[in-house]
């Protein structure tokens, strides 16, 4: 069995019990139900050996291709307003995000570091996008949040993104000295 | 080879699945989502009563065979219905320079009526001068409120002030009870035309 089925399908319970209290704040279901989620699916990612013998997932393009999908359909606040107010998006939600984070994972683990370093810098810049865009918009995007509501999230995103720049910023000092002759 | 080809593959499927859940990615917002939606499909509407400012119960779609434009307020609002309402009184004197009022109704409709009792939708006919016959002002049975919200699409959340949160639009309602348009309550130009086409010659 895969060690890691018990903590996620409790992570997944957890934010199916507490799912009513979670969709009511844009704070906590965009950036601590979603993310916990796909968390959730990271820990189903069979050991390394095995996904090293992914032919479909070398270089890391295909899995990162399908998150990047998942992904952009969670960022649509049609998505978000779905999922708080449709059944059927809602059980969308919770088999997909899981779906995503394991693809990420993937995706982290088979991608060239040319690739990894592009995905930071897109995830950082849109984290600024959707920061400006929700602290910006005179209209409310998501009809199921309040104004204030999206100006709280736009922030929070703003935090993340400078959270996740500087977190990735500290890896470049951890860089090990290049060896002399490889600068020859 | 294999990574190139389930690279080329996912591109493509995530592309027509955004594609499709976008509506041609012209949808960002559930707002948008549904105002296409009603252009595109006209779902119907279950009909639905309301008990008007005079006392009166007005049923929708009408029966005389007029058009319906129909938008959700709560008497109480102090910002987008009361702008709402100035642009609703605006409405039917256009369509009247237009010929078309005697083909149409214009009806408010309160998503609070337990609040909103008579005197208090009269209150706000009142003030923006709504005469009961072109325009009136409505509540529907409180049972029946959740379902007519849902048909319309109009989502109404506690404002944490004590108010009322909720999206604003005029919903043209066809003679044969189906959602044919969603409109900004200002957007005169729009209303006119799809009202003009919705009745025909």
């Amino acid at each position: 069995m895969n060690p890691g089925i018990p903590a996620a399908s409790l992570i997944v319970l957890a934010c199916a019990a507490g799912n009513r209290w979670l969709v009511a704040d844009p704070v906590l279901h965009v950036l601590l139900q979603l993310p916990l989620l796909g968390a959730s699916g990271c820990l189903l990612v069979p050991q390394q050996r095995v996904v090293a013998g992914w032919r479909w997932a070398a270089g890391g393009v295909a899995p990162l291709s399908l998150a990047l999908t998942g992904v952009a359909f969670w960022m649509l606040p049609r998505s978000i307003d779905g999922a708080v107010n449709n059944g059927m998006m809602s059980l969308v939600k919770f088999v997909s995000l899981p779906v995503i984070g394991a693809l990420i994972t993937v995706c982290w683990r088979r991608g060239h570091a040319l690739l990894l370093a592009f995905v930071k810098a897109q995830v950082v810049s849109m984290a600024g996008f959707m920061a400006f865009l929700f602290t910006h918009s005179p209209v409310r995007l998501c009809n199921s949040y309040l104004i204030d509501d999206q100006w709280r999230l736009g922030v929070a995103f703003l935090w993340l993104g400078v959270a996740l720049a500087g977190y990735w910023a500290l890896g470049l000092f951890r860089v090990p000295a290049p060896i002399q002759s490889e600068l020859h | 080879m294999h990574a190139l080809v389930a690279s080329l593959l996912s591109l493509v499927a995530g592309v027509v699945l955004l594609w499709s859940h976008t509506d041609g990615f012209q949808a960002l917002t559930a707002e948008r989502a549904r105002r296409l939606e009603a252009a595109r499909s006209t779902p119907p509407v279950a009909p639905f009563t309301v008990e008007t400012m005079d006392g009166t119960v007005l049923r929708v779609p009408r029966v005389n065979g007029r058009v319906a434009l129909v938008e959700f307020i709560y008497t109480r609002c102090p910002t987008l219905c009361q702008s709402a309402g100035a642009d609703m009184k605006r409405l039917g004197a256009q369509l009247e320079v237009e010929d078309l009022a005697d083909r149409v109704s214009l009806l408010s409709v309160s998503f609070d009526p337990t609040h909103d009792d008579v005197p208090r939708l009269a209150d706000y006919g009142r003030r923006h001068r709504a005469d009961g016959a072109l325009w009136t002002v409505g509540r529907p049975q409180p049972a029946a409120l959740a379902g007519l919200l849902s048909d319309f699409g109009v989502t109404v959340i506690p404002d944490g002030y004590g108010g009322l949160a909720h999206n604003v639009a005029v919903h043209l309602v066809t003679a044969d009870g189906r959602l044919a348009g969603i409109f900004d309550p200002d957007d005169f130009g729009a209303i006119v035309s799809a009202t003009r086409r919705t009745l025909g010659p």
